[in-house]
């Protein structure tokens, strides 16, 4: 049969996000992929150029809604390098405590658009249905539901009193009690692994090779994760990359289900290691320099250039999302693909086109 | 933490990360107003190396594709804001993979520049 042209988005009942993939299949197997993007890019890089160092905060809070509040840590980061400001260990603590409910929502948000991706309806509410008490404690302890608004450069400008964290370490357990009970569902399920099982394998070398990170990556039997680098309070709490060997969808599923759990046992750490004192230190000054910043999103490796000349606009600031670094690996993985599993295997990267485009 | 090297070295650099096991993390660049420099960023076990070239507006830096693969999309990304042309890169989206065809502007570049010979009537 010759091949045939197919546009895959950039809308999609699948994929809410608008990423556009010309495919060409032969007999309904996907041979080639050309991406295109570009449909909702909005230069947020360039405003560093009309905003200062503290309301770019804000800014980059906005290059995604679903890992707010780790790129502005990722950015605080790297202006408090620049500008050696030591951070209050409370504050570290407090990001790592943000940073991983962001996780736990972000990956329960993924799980359950890949159930409703392969048809599984109930299972998808299941998944948000309890993403939604994570939300509640987001929305509690910083005043909104997604944009987690916390980290300043200095610090963080919210706390959590004894008995917030009493409070949501009571949801954790519950939060805890709800994945474990639809774990036999996802992990063990027949029709889940009917539809996930060897679709889009990625192997190791070509993850690898493609500079894939995050789940995408470790679903491929590397283990790497940037909170390896103990940056903000990861140094001091017991953490191993989690991974599997496959390479499939089932595989990276896997991965973010584990991580889910993983999450939430660094949560309880880090609350029951909360340093006191102080969760901020005054900042004077511009910064002046080129630093590099490196953080691990729930899609991966997050990783920030930023230049300063001494004003109080920075000269430049160039963002490397995860998604981006994974498009590589997706056009990998996608040859070979059955015309109907191209929504499972492109949404397995958990591509956040926000992020991509900033 | 980023060493700056000449330009005549950067497929020599770029080789040996690669035949050391790095991984290509992404490409940076900068308008410098003379030139544009641009950031190689490499990892292996969370060690980085960064290094970086100057290439003087006007002037087409060679594209690191052929080497790593994964490089074309950022490479493409650097084509549409900065309006330069890459040499050798492995899939060309002549400044039309973030942008529309019809765009005649760099939007990253301090000073505006035209981005391809076909744009030049409309071009700022």
């Amino acid at each position: 049969m010759a091949p045939t042209v197919i546009p895959f988005g950039p809308q999609h009942p699948v994929l809410p996000e608008p990423l556009h993939l010309q495919i060409t299949v032969v007999d309904e197997v996907v041979t080639e992929v050309l991406p295109k993007l570009g449909f909702v890019h909005r230069g947020l890089e360039n405003l560093v150029l009309k905003r200062d160092i503290h309301q770019m905060v804000q800014v980059v809070e906005r290059v995604c809604g679903i890992c707010s509040c780790i790129h502005a840590h990722t950015y605080c980061m790297a202006l408090e390098e620049l500008m050696d400001v030591q951070v209050p260990p409370r504050a570290n603590y407090l990001r790592v405590i943000w940073g991983e409910l962001h996780r736990i929502h972000s990956h329960l948000l993924w799980l359950g658009l890949l159930a409703d991706a392969f048809g599984f309806e109930s299972l998808f509410m299941q998944c948000w249905k309890i993403r939604e008490k994570i939300m509640d404690v987001q929305e509690a302890t910083s005043g909104n539901r997604v944009i987690v608004s916390v980290n300043v450069v200095g610090g963080v400008r919210r706390e959590l009193t004894p008995d917030q964290c009493t409070w949501i370490l009571e949801i954790l357990e519950e939060v805890e009690k709800d994945i474990l009970e639809i774990k036999q569902v996802f992990i063990d399920d027949f029709s889940v692994q009917k539809r996930t099982r060897g679709v889009g394998i990625l192997s190791r070398e070509d993850a690898y090779e493609s500079g894939a990170v995050g789940p995408t990556l470790r679903g491929s039997g590397v283990a790497q994760d940037v909170r390896q680098s103990g940056y903000g309070a990861y140094a001091d709490l017991d953490f191993q990359p989690v991974t599997e060997t496959d390479g499939d969808s089932y595989s990276r599923a896997k991965v973010r289900f584990r991580e889910v759990l993983q999450s939430i046992d660094l949560v309880r750490q880090a609350i029951s290691k909360l340093p006191q004192g102080e969760s901020r230190v005054k900042v004077k000054g511009w910064p002046e320099g080129e630093t590099i910043s490196r953080t691990e999103q729930p899609r991966g490796e997050l990783m920030y250039y930023i230049r300063a000349d001494g004003t109080k606009h920075l000269e430049r600031m160039r963002i490397r999302t995860p998604t981006f670094a994974n498009i590589p690996g997706m056009l990998k993985m996608l040859p070979g693909v059955d015309l109907a599993n191209i929504p499972v295997a492109v949404l397995s990267i958990d591509p956040c086109i926000s992020c991509t485009e900033r | 933490m980023i060493e700056r090297i000449k330009r005549s070295e950067l497929m020599s650099r770029v080789w040996e990360m690669k035949n050391m096991g790095y991984r290509l993390v992404t490409m940076s660049s900068v308008d410098n107003g003379e030139d544009i420099e641009y950031i190689y960023h490499f990892d292996k076990d969370l060690d980085m190396v960064n290094f970086a070239i100057s290439v003087p507006h006007g002037e087409n830096p060679e594209s690191i594709s052929g080497i790593y693969g994964s490089a074309l999309l950022v490479e493409n990304e650097i084509q549409d804001h900065f309006g330069v042309s890459f040499t050798g890169l492995a899939l060309d989206f002549n400044g039309a993979f973030f942008l529309e065809d019809e765009v005649h502007r760099a939007p990253f570049c301090a000073m505006s520049i035209k981005r391809l010979e076909s744009n030049a009537e409309g071009g700022e």
